[in-house]
């Protein structure tokens, strides 16, 4: 069976039971770590530090330059050794990085320390949520602190955290809700203090009961309460808007934000990273990566520095069973291919998946769609894939838009159920390119207009009062002409 | 490096969709074996290599690799579903030359798999039921206690199919019998009324006898396909209630002349209709609710040629002006999208 309900979805075959038989281990320390600039959404950080400095364990080396940007800071102690481009596993282009030489002394920044969130307004707490570098970690790295100001205009906020990891390989969350509940339900107190709010959900798919468990036995113990939903695994319930509507029964309005509808929603490792930061002074310079996949010996989560290379993990995991460097970082659904394992973990890294054949089912030849409609079956955006093929195909731009390309979330679906093998989230990826110039051209047109409309508005108000001014002057000459 | 998602379904090829409704018409088939002989087999074999033979020569004409194409299948349901439809005695060149017109004409003239916008199969059986009507016609009784006079052997059918006439020793008329949907509109066109029409032997309990269990059969192979998610609901449904609902208002009010809806359902070329030609993806519209649209409209303008329209069973002619109205219906009913208003 794979498709799933009618809003959309599939129930995938689940692989994470291959991950989680082993517990949560700490992954080996490299001799050198690779920072990325850029490895959150937003703007890349300016660095802190040049070549030569010496660095502390959690000092923050590159700070934001936007609103929306975020700090990185250096997860081991030791001496910069280059800033320089590095290529990257999230996108084909090299990335300005920092290399850090570890020193092995774990030689802490003392800066660093625990602080009182309950006597810190919202928005002093939003600040230090920036200072600790905790952006999303569900894999979209939206810095946290900027996600809180966003939303914390709005009145009767609910924090939704996100635990359903509907990827079927991926399985960090589920071992961090499994071992570490009680971070999770300290960050989610932290994040509703931040926010003004009482109140909060902790969503979780229905096929991790241990997790569930946990959370329970985690939320049970302290106040304010927060409540644990359970849903139904179907992938993507992970999405954020997916999720949404599962949870709260509401739709996030087509190009608004879900704070515009009162929500927040953040990852549960989200929320553990600002635990760590808030009551133990460690900012975010590690997180838990899945290493999965019949290509390596003994899969498993581990804890792992930021910087970390791959290949460092694969070894923790008893290495490579197979001479096929193929790794996917990320889910089988939405990940991407590469093929360097000296690569290095990031802030979004939460799966690294060495398949072998038989792990998945790749596409075989492309056949003409034959509009089974299968793809508008699963769609959990509720488009129709099949018409969007054809509009793709023949350029059709405006139709693109109106049938919602732009909503496409990338997940994949689609794809999956195509008996004609079409490689549809790949060419609406391409697809995408030429509606957003298009959309762009019209707003910055709109944009234009309105400005030269606000422009012919000035004139108009500056020839009335050069009128009026012109007026006052002759009438008080003429005044003085002929006096009453 | 391969773009995500990384993997897809197993074993989900168009292949294997064709060929699931392949074997969902296999206890059909059968049957109609049972009840009007070997014939059936013949038209298949006949119609299936005019398919082939006429798939690749599109296919070369038209420089795609043959190959791939070829093994998709669909073409080989086109076949069977003209074969379904005539006379099991029919002169071999209707079933090649209706076949050929439909993978030529209907489907390559138009851009091939995928992007036909009519039904081929129903193309091709319009076109020989307006060309030859008077073949269309020649149905035999069904071999069930005694309707049928003679029972046609293997070198009988085969020697019929391929001369175009009947071993020496016998009359088109004394071994042909109209289909149900036929004896009842020319009796009711006769004066006579609706009981004492279908007072004949051919007639049973739910209509015609031997078509009624064609149509269960077919019924439980659409109900397969359902079952295995290679139809969606929508269409059949549609369809059968578009059929049903009607018949039941008019027998209703005239039970002297309007068959009731089981006969409809039951008789000619319903369920086939319903769960094989109207779902066909390629040709019907495209969301659940334009599904339900046009199946309904495919399951009226049935009932409308059946009652009083100028041929005994209306499904082709249904599908095709549906076919025509699909890319209208899908204008009207695109789903709203996850944040949108409408
Ligand atoms: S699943 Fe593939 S073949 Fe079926 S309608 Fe969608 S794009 Fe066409
Ligand atoms: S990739 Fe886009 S079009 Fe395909 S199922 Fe997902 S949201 Fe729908």
């Amino acid at each position: 069976m794979i498709r799933a309900m009618t809003g959309g979805g599939l129930r995938l075959e689940t692989n994470k039971e291959r991950s989680t038989a082993a517990p949560l281990r700490a992954a080996s320390v490299p001799a050198e770590v690779i920072l990325p600039l850029d490895q959150h959404a937003g703007t890349a950080a300016r660095p802190l530090v040049k070549v030569g400095d010496a660095v502390l364990l959690g000092q923050p080396i590159a700070e934001p330059t936007s609103d929306i940007s975020a700090w990185v800071h250096s997860p081991v102690s030791g001496s910069v050794i280059a800033v320089e481009p590095r290529p990257v596993a999230y996108h084909a282009a090299s990335s300005p990085c920092i290399v850090i030489r570890n020193d092995f002394a774990d030689r802490r920044d003392n800066a660093n320390t625990a602080v009182d969130y309950a006597s810190m307004s919202p928005a002093q707490l939003s600040d230090h949520i920036a200072r600790g570098g905790i952006v999303g970690l569900g894999g979209a790295t939206f810095p946290t602190a900027s996600k809180l100001s966003q939303a914390v205009a709005q009145p009767d906020l609910h924090l939704l955290l996100n635990g359903a990891e509907c990827e079927p390989w991926i399985s960090c969350d589920d071992m961090l809700m499994r071992e570490r509940a009680a971070d999770i339900v300290f960050g989610a107190h932290v994040l509703m203090h931040a926010l003004g709010t009482v109140s909060c959900t902790i969503a979780v798919e229905d096929d991790v009961p241990q997790a569930i468990a946990s959370l329970r036995a985690a939320a049970a113990q302290v106040q304010p309460h927060i409540r644990i939903a359970t849903l139904p695994d179907v992938y993507p319930a992970g999405g954020e808007r997916q999720l949404i509507l599962a949870v709260t029964d509401r739709e996030v309005p087509a190009g608004r934000l879900p704070s515009d509808i009162g929500i927040l929603c953040q990852n549960v490792g989200t929320a553990a990273a600002v635990a760590r930061w808030i009551r133990d002074g460690e900012p975010l310079i590690t997180r838990i990566v899945t290493i999965t996949g019949s290509g390596v010996r003994e899969p498993a989560n581990l804890e792992t520095r930021l910087g970390t290379p791959i290949a460092s993990l694969i070894a923790d995991c008893g290495g490579y069973t197979t001479d096929d460097r193929r790794l996917i970082m990320g889910g089988s659904m939405m990940g991407l291919a590469f093929s360097d394992d000296r690569l290095p973990i990031v802030k979004g890294s939460n799966c690294v998946i060495v398949p072998s054949p038989s792990d998945l089912h790749p596409r075989s030849a492309e056949m003409p769609c034959i509009r089974c409609g299968n793809c508008s079956e699963v769609c959990p955006a509720w488009l129709l894939p099949q018409q969007l093929h054809w509009q793709a195909q023949a350029h059709d731009v405006a139709a693109l838009e109106s049938f919602g390309l732009m909503d496409c979330i990338e997940c994949g679906c689609c794809d999956y159920v195509c008996p004609s093998q079409i490689p549809l989230t790949q060419r609406f990826r391409e697809a995408k390119v030429p509606v957003q110039a298009e959309l762009l051209a019209r707003s910055e047109a709109h944009l234009s207009r309105q400005r030269y409309e606000a422009r012919g508005e000035r004139l108009v108000r500056i020839e009335n009062e050069q009128r009026a001014r012109l007026e006052q002057k002759r009438r008080e000459i003429t005044g003085r002409k002929s006096p009453p | 490096m391969t773009a995500a998602p990384h993997t897809v379904a197993p074993a989900n090829t168009v292949g294997r969709v064709m060929r699931q409704v392949l074997y969902a018409l296999l206890p059909a088939i059968c049957l109609h074996i049972i009840f009007f002989g070997p014939g059936l087999v013949i038209q298949i074999l006949l119609g299936v290599t005019a398919a082939v033979a006429a798939e690749s020569l599109a296919l070369r004409l038209r420089g795609q690799p043959v190959q791939k194409f070829l093994m998709d299948g669909s073409a080989a349901i086109t076949a069977v579903l003209i074969a379904l439809c005539l006379p099991p005695l029919a002169p071999w060149w209707l079933i090649v030359s209706g076949t050929a017109f439909a993978i030529l004409v209907a489907k390559h003239l138009y851009g091939g798999l995928g992007s036909n916008p009519f039904n081929p199969a129903m193309v091709g059986y319009a076109v020989l039921l307006v060309s030859f009507p008077a073949q269309l016609t020649r149905w035999l009784p069904p071999d069930i206690s005694g309707l049928q006079t003679v029972a046609f052997s293997l070198p009988e059918t085969l020697h019929t199919i391929f001369t175009g006439s009947l071993p020496t020793s016998l009359q088109w008329d004394a071994v042909t019998s109209p289909t149900p949907l036929n004896a009842l509109r020319t009796g009711v066109a006769m004066g006579q009324t609706l009981q004492e029409a279908t007072a004949q032997p051919i007639f049973g309990m739910l209509g015609g006898r031997g078509w009624d269990w064609i149509n269960v059969a077919l019924l439980a192979g659409g109900v397969w396909l359902l079952s295995q998610r290679l139809i969606r609901w929508h269409t059949p449904v549609a369809m059968l209630a578009g059929l049903t609902i009607p018949a039941a208002i008019m027998s209703a009010v005239d039970p002297g002349s309007y068959p009731g809806p089981m006969f409809h359902l039951t008789a000619g070329a319903s369920m086939l209709g319903a769960f094989f030609i109207a779902t066909d993806p390629v040709t019907s519209a495209t969301s659940d609710r334009g599904k339900l649209i046009y199946g309904a409209g495919i399951g009226v303008i049935t009932y409308v040629i059946r009652s009083w329209g100028g041929y005994p069973d209306g499904i082709a002619f249904a599908v095709l002006l549906m076919n025509l109205s699909a890319p209208l219906i899908d204008r009207f009913t695109v789903p709203r999208i996850y944040g949108h208003s409408r």
